[in-house]
């Protein structure tokens, strides 16, 4: 009797163990994961902003996956939303910013210039996706140039669904004249069963130094 | 017989003491869950996917 006591006290420790262990890792992917990936972010883009501003610092011609190159600002998500954009999208560079996928283009270019990121978690820097309207701005700064795209819509797709990041999305045979955007994150919130997608296209462009007009920050 | 006891047990001191290494104890199982155990699980979880491909 006493031995049967025993193990199912010992079993109930474990069980117990098991349960807070469960609870503190809900705990680490919903709060600390944000913690740390935005007191990382907002450094990356203090450093980013004064490469900017300093008149001695060159963009690299060609950025190396992994490397922070340009600034992510949506009024929508907040006057001072700002957040580092990465070469590539890998689990590494999605847990510190948001992703450029690689062989997209690039910011500005004529194509699609397609960037993911975390929808919940990790700083979710796409939390807020869904709530992204028609002609709202997604402001992307680099050393160079700020670039304007306004949303033109959204749509929810199968993960499997890498035709919205073709040159012109979802149509494989056409030949790109535009720059557009394509932002990707998680559908539903906590769940990887399909992508959210918005699309953009570039309104306008800026030269570093001038700045952008004071109404394109504008949230109506 | 318990793991729990056991430890309690084996802590030296007086029990105020006690309460001071079994408060570090767990500071330092939290802190290992946190900085190692973690994120090693989060790739297994369903919520942490955010791409199209791959």
């Amino acid at each position: 009797m006493r031995v049967v006591r025993g193990v199912a006290g010992l079993l109930g420790e474990l069980l117990i163990t098991l349960g807070v262990v469960l609870l503190l890792f809900v705990g680490w992917q919903l709060w600390w994961t944000d913690v740390v990936s935005d007191a990382d972010a907002a450094q990356v883009v203090d450093t980013l902003t004064a490469d900017f501003d300093d008149p001695d610092w060159v963009q690299p011609a060609h950025v190396k996956l992994g490397d922070a190159f340009a600034i992510v600002r949506i009024p929508r998500f907040g006057a001072t939303f700002a957040r580092p954009l990465y070469e590539g999208t890998t689990r590494e560079v999605l847990q510190r910013g948001v992703g450029h996928y690689a062989d997209t283009a690039m910011p500005g270019e004529v194509g699609n210039f397609a960037m993911a990121g975390h929808r919940t978690t990790y700083g979710k820097p796409f939390n807020r996706i869904a709530e992204l309207k028609k002609d709202d701005v997604v402001l992307v700064e680099t050393k160079s140039t700020w670039y304007v795209y306004r949303v033109t819509g959204h749509e929810i797709v199968a993960p499997t669904q890498v035709s919205v990041l073709l040159p012109v999305p979802n149509r494989p045979d056409a030949e790109p004249t535009e720059a557009v955007l394509t932002m990707t994150s998680c559908h539903p919130e906590f769940s990887a069963r399909e992508r959210y997608v918005v699309h953009a296209s570039l309104d306008a462009s800026y030269p570093h130094d001038q700045g952008v007009p004071a109404d394109v920050l504008e949230v109506s | 017989m318990s793991f729990y006891g056991l430890i309690w047990r084996l802590l030296p001191g007086p029990t105020a003491v006690k309460v001071i290494e079994a408060a570090v104890l767990v500071f330092a199982v939290v802190a290992a869950l946190f900085i190692w155990v973690f994120p090693q699980l989060a790739p297994y979880m369903p919520f942490n996917d955010t791409t199209v491909g791959s």
